[in-house]
Formats: C-alpha cells, sequence, structure tokens
C-alpha cells in the first residue's frame, strides 16, 4: 500500500488527556487501573476512567449529542491542538474531501442504560429528552465529530467489538487511495458502560485486580475508557525525520467461534502477515509489537502462537499498553497506534505494566521493563469477538524512501 | 486547494438478494420494482438459516438470519459457494431486542445478563456468526451510519473492490426495536440487501455501476407504499437502486446519503 502519514495524533485514556502526560505516564510506568467505583456498579474488578467526563459540556449547537461518549469525544478532540489541525485540513482540501472513520463497540448504551431506569411507570416509555439517534445509536461518535468540524465528506462507524479503530485505518487507507478523499479523521471512543462490566463479567473475563496481560497467572481484563484521534493525509515531498506513516494494514475474519480465539491465532496469523505483505516489510523490519495482551488466559495465549508462527521463536520485543490503559474495548486500536507513534518518536519500548512472571509457555521476548532503543517500525494488534482481527504497521518517515 | 475532478468508483454486480416487507427475495421483486405488479406490503418472512450449526442457528437473531438469506441469495445467484469474500455489513442498529433485553436486565435488580445475551450484543455479532456459517476467513467490515448505513456500506465495499481488486460482498440488514425503543427508533420490520460486486465484469454480471459522490436530489418512490418503506428503514433507502437494476437499462439514480451529501449512481446493464 502507499504510505499515509498520521500528520497530528492524540490521546486520552486513564492514565493522562492528550500525548504528553500519557508519554509521561508510559515513561514513568505510572499506574492508574483502580478499583471499579462506576455508577452503581457492584463488581469486584478494575476499572480505567477518564477523570472528569462528567464535567465535560457540549459546544453549544451539540448539546443534543450529550452522552459520556461523546463527552469523552470532545474531550479527546480538544487535547494537543487536533481541532485545529483538522480545520486547518478542511480549509486545504475543503469540508467535502476529509472523511471521518470513528470506532467504538458501545456508543452511547450509557444513555439508554440510564433512561431503561427512568420509564414512565405506567406507559413503560422512555424519558422523552432521551435521544437515541445522536446518544446511544452505534453512529453517534461519527455523526458528532463530523458536524464538530462541519465536514460534509463520508463518515462512518466501524464497530467491530475490540478490533474496531484499528479497522478505521484500513477504511480510511482504502477511501484515500481511491481519491474520493483527500484526508480522514480516524479515532476511537469508547466509555465505561453497564453493559460491557456486566457483560464481561457474565463470561467470566474480568479479572478482580489490575489486568496482568501475558502473566503466568493473568486471569482477565479491565475495562478502561479512551478517546483517540489521528489524522491521516497522503504524505508530502518535505516529511520531517519523525514522521510517523501508516504502512501496512492487515484484516481477517477467524471464523471459529463468537467470543474465544481461535485457539492457534490462525486469523491473528493472517492478520499479521498481510499487514507486513502489505507494507513489503518482512518480520525482521518489525522492531517492537504493540500487543492485544488483553490478559485473558485464551487471548494471550492465542495471539503468542500467532505472533510465533509469524515471526518465529526470536520475536521483536513485545508489550501489551493494557496494563496502563485498561482495554479501551472499541478504542484499544486507535490508542494503541498512538502509543505505537509515541514509542517511535521518542524512541522506547514501553516495558508491560502489572506482570510480576512472563508466561513462559507462551514464549515471547515480553518487556517488563521500559527500554530506550531506537525504532523504526511498530506494529499494533486487535483482535475482537466474532473473530475479527486488525493488525497495523507504523513507521518512521526517516526508514523509508520517502524522506 | 480543493480537487475539482469528479471520482467514480466503478464496480460489477454479480448478484443480489433481497428480503422486505413485501418483498421475498430479488426474481420476484423485480415485478414490483418496474411497476408490472403491485406493491403490497406484507409482514417480512425470513427463512431458517440451514447452513448455521444447531446450537448457533438457536442462537442466531433475526438479524443474524435476515443477513444470512440476503447474502446466500446473492452469492447463489452469482455462482459462487465458499469464495472466502471480503464483506461488508451495514446495519443502522444492532439486534433490538437483545439491546432490549440487556438494557431491561441492567435497569432491574438482578443485572446478571447471560453470555450469549451479551456475545450477541456486539454491533459484529452478524458478521461473526456469518463468518463461523460460510467459513470465510477473509476481512469483514463492520459499520454503522444510522439513516446513511447503505451509504455508508456501499461506499466502502466499493473501496475493497477498486483498491484491493477483489470480489466483496456488501449487506445492509435492519431490525425492529421492540417498545420502549419502538417509539425512540420506528423501524417497522426487517429489510436486507445483499450486492455482490466484482472488479471485473463476467459471465453472471447483471450490471455496471458507476458511484460518485453529488449534492443532487435523491430519487424518491411515485408509488406511495414503496416510497414510505424507503424511508421508514434505512437498509430500504437502496431499493431505487434495485429499481434502476431491475428496469434493465441505463440511467442515473441518486441515493440518499448523509443530509445533502447524496450518492449518484451510473447504471449499465450488462
Amino acid at each position: 500500500m502507499k504510505p499515509l502519514l498520521l500528520s497530528h495524533f492524540t490521546a486520552t485514556s486513564c492514565i493522562g488527556r492528550g500525548l504528553r502526560p500519557t508519554l509521561d505516564a508510559l515513561q514513568q510506568g505510572r499506574k492508574a487501573l483502580k478499583p471499579c467505583d462506576f455508577e452503581t456498579v457492584d463488581l469486584t474488578t478494575f476499572i480505567g476512567e477518564v477523570e472528569g467526563v462528567d464535567t465535560v459540556k457540549m459546544a453549544p449547537d451539540m448539546t443534543d449529542y450529550d452522552c459520556r461518549n461523546n463527552r469523552l469525544a470532545q474531550l479527546g478532540l480538544e487535547q494537543d491542538g487536533f481541532s485545529d489541525a483538522v480545520n486547518s485540513a478542511a480549509e486545504k482540501y475543503g469540508r467535502d474531501r476529509v472523511g471521518v472513520f470513528i470506532g467504538t463497540s458501545t456508543s452511547g448504551i450509557l444513555e439508554t442504560e440510564l433512561a431503561f431506569r427512568n420509564r414512565n411507570p405506567e406507559t413503560g416509555a422512555l424519558p422523552a429528552d432521551f435521544i437515541y439517534g445522536k446518544t446511544q445509536n452505534t453512529y453517534s461518535v461519527a455523526d458528532f465529530t463530523r458536524r464538530y468540524f462541519k465536514l460534509t465528506g463520508p463518515a462512518v462507524v466501524v464497530s467491530s467489538a475490540c478490533s474496531s479503530s484499528a479497522k478505521v485505518f484500513s477504511a480510511a487507507r482504502r477511501m484515500i487511495e481511491t481519491g474520493l478523499i483527500d484526508a480522514a479523521v480516524v479515532g476511537g471512543v469508547d466509555t465505561l458502560c453497564l453493559t460491557t462490566l456486566y457483560g464481561f463479567n457474565s463470561l467470566g473475563l474480568l479479572s478482580t485486580q489490575a489486568c496482568r496481560p501475558y502473566d503466568i497467572a493473568r486471569d482477565g481484563i479491565s475495562i478502561g475508557e479512551a478517546a483517540a484521534f489521528a489524522l491521516l493525509e497522503r504524505p508530502d515531498s518535505n516529511l520531517q525525520a519523525d514522521a510517523v506513516l501508516l504502512l501496512g494494514t492487515g484484516e481477517s475474519s477467524d471464523a471459529y467461534h463468537m467470543s474465544s480465539p481461535h485457539p492457534e491465532g490462525l486469523g491473528a496469523r493472517m492478520a499479521m502477515q498481510q499487514a507486513l505483505q502489505s507494507a513489503g516489510l518482512v518480520p525482521t523490519d518489525i522492531d517492537y509489537i504493540n500487543l492485544h495482551g488483553t490478559a485473558t488466559p485464551s487471548n494471550d495465549a492465542a495471539e503468542a502462537k500467532a505472533v510465533i508462527a509469524v515471526f518465529g521463536q526470536g520475536t521483536p520485543p513485545c508489550s501489551s499498553s493494557k496494563g496502563a490503559t485498561g482495554h479501551t474495548l472499541g478504542a484499544a486500536g486507535a490508542v494503541e497506534a498512538v502509543i505505537c507513534a509515541l514509542a517511535l518518536q521518542h524512541g522506547f519500548i514501553p516495558g508491560g505494566l502489572n506482570t510480576n512472571e512472563t508466561d513462559p509457555l507462551l514464549g515471547l521476548n515480553y518487556q517488563l521493563k521500559n527500554r530506550d532503543q531506537t525504532l523504526y517500525r511498530a506494529m499494533s494488534n486487535s483482535f475482537g469477538f466474532g473473530g475479527t482481527n486488525c493488525s497495523l504497521i507504523f513507521g518512521l518517515a526517516q526508514a523509508e524512501r520517502l524522506v | 486547494m480543493a480537487t475539482e475532478q469528479r471520482i467514480e468508483l466503478a464496480a460489477y454486480i454479480e448478484g443480489i438478494g433481497l428480503l422486505g416487507p413485501g418483498f421475498n427475495d430479488w426474481p420476484s421483486s423485480r415485478a414490483i420494482l418496474v411497476g408490472s405488479q403491485p406493491y403490497q406490503s406484507s409482514k417480512t418472512v425470513i427463512p431458517t438459516p440451514e447452513l448455521l450449526p444447531a446450537a448457533e442457528r438457536r442462537r442466531a437473531s433475526d438479524i443474524v438470519k435476515l443477513t444470512l438469506a440476503t447474502s446466500l441469495e446473492a452469492i447463489a445467484a452469482a455462482g459462487l459457494q465458499q469464495e472466502n469474500l471480503p464483506s461488508v455489513f451495514t446495519f443502522s442498529n444492532g439486534d433490538g431486542i437483545n439491546c432490549h433485553s440487556i438494557c431491561e436486565m441492567l435497569a432491574s435488580n438482578d443485572r446478571q445478563i447471560s453470555p450469549t445475551r451479551f456475545h450477541n450484543s456486539v454491533h459484529n455479532a452478524a458478521a461473526g456468526y456469518w463468518s463461523i456459517a460460510t467459513e470465510t476467513m477473509a476481512t469483514s467490515s463492520v459499520l454503522c451510519a444510522f439513516d446513511a448505513s447503505f451509504g455508508a456500506g456501499l461506499l466502502d465495499a466499493l473501496t475493497q473492490v477498486v483498491v484491493e481488486d477483489t470480489r466483496c460482498i456488501l449487506m445492509a440488514s435492519d431490525t425492529p426495536y421492540p417498545e420502549p425503543m419502538f417509539s425512540k427508533r420506528p423501524i417497522p420490520d426487517n429489510c436486507g440487501i445483499a450486492l455482490l460486486l466484482a472488479p471485473q465484469a463476467s459471465q453472471k454480471t447483471i450490471t455496471q455501476i458507476k458511484v460518485s459522490i453529488t449534492n443532487d436530489k435523491a430519487d424518491m418512490f411515485s408509488d406511495t407504499a414503496l416510497e414510505t418503506l424507503r424511508m421508514a428503514i434505512p437498509a430500504a433507502r437502496g431499493l431505487p437502486l434495485l429499481q434502476a437494476i431491475a428496469q434493465q437499462k441505463k440511467r442515473r439514480v441518486v441515493l440518499d446519503y448523509l443530509g445533502n451529501t447524496r450518492i449518484a449512481i451510473e447504471v449499465s446493464p450488462c
């Protein structure tokens, strides 16, 4: 594929609002997961909550979109000058030539969960001020983003569980390549809600402590929330050496089970191989793998088998960011894309948090401590329920022939 | 520096699947869409999905069965079988009944929703069941754009056909919510359209389409009941394209998409 430039990017999660706090948290190994005190949830688990989401005031003409997911989206868009960058791109290319591709798994479902507690006792009707289309509907966060920037081009939500906001890079890249658009706002936004907390609990997939990816005693996920965005454009001739490029994408389906990964990680393997192929790279070109690494016994086992099948026994340094951010579900792909971009630009491998003893059976070169190292190319894995897989490869411009 | 050139995405349609109120399959729907038979709305009948293993068949909801039915019709019409087709699923909402049940339980004193309810709640549940049933390991895009979902799916499928030079199956399906959600989102019945798109013409080609973005007005049905259906169910926003195909003549049709941003399609029968 033709590489695309991440001309701007930003991330907001429980480890920080925007790039600087996120980078500091990663470099200091700061732990931000906490015992669950969300809403009225009575589960023994840990969560990654973004502080202050409830106090975000929606832009004046956007109050119909008011729900936790769109509040977090707005908070995320306001960091790191990202909004200015999108507006500049819209002026440069035209508001009809900038697409919006956002991943989310649960959108504003929390709003509906709360509305169901406030049904009219006689008629059963939902409250009059509940606006389905602009809050709960899966598209609402892309609709919000498109209107926030007054864009008039194509827009869509990709909602394939935990691969959603990795797959937006692929969908946007295809549309840019057709020439239908010149730039794309891609990202992922997912927020805490009862459906995912009680749902993952029903599957026995919630850890009772801060999640420990790839640990010998890993016992499940910690759910987090996040908003992360990137502005994708075609690279021009005067790229900076530390500019981050999207080099490759790979996507596949397990066709195996609704909520368990393929035990040999077959779909995951195909996604990684395709990503390498589309980037014109070989396994030894990858300097770091940001694993999906949810910390469930089966996910990490299947992913490890897939990584070894592609990279051999001597894998590149690997880690999962979910010990820091929690599993931000539909936002995870975009959050981890930003973490890869920071790792590339600042030359370090973020060690996986909370893991005490790496599971020797998994056989990966899993990094428990931060390490300074020049990185040229990083792979990010995102896999989800329903057997949906996506691998992305990012690289520094200085390593490509474009510079 | 706005680009002035108009971009057209071209593809060939090799198979069509259709189910909806008053529409039982594509062959029997053509006469209705060209006006040689009257349109009579009646409750959508979804066939039993024989392809699903018994356990999955029991757990499968209407959106899964609807999507399987339309896609299998399109795949069979194209003379294909297990082709490992890249796929695009577009749903204006997910499984409404399942969503209702979860929200009802979470508002009650017993919040212990079942694992099946939870994994059926993901927007890509139908895509998961479909990939298992058809043994497809190729990529699937699972999309939502509220009322614009058909157009969003069509554009994504075309980008796959054009950029990856591959066949791709588009499945647009919608199912109703029960009350009280129904009052907030009154989708009256099940409706699904599947299109099998290919980058090159073949013996199975029905028509060529060339798709671009436009601000022109959308085509409406002159038949009141058909127009009501088009506006009531997002997947049915694709019906004017099917009408143009059924008419078997070269014409241009404009589909509703996002507000003033619409999709123009040049239809050329092959």
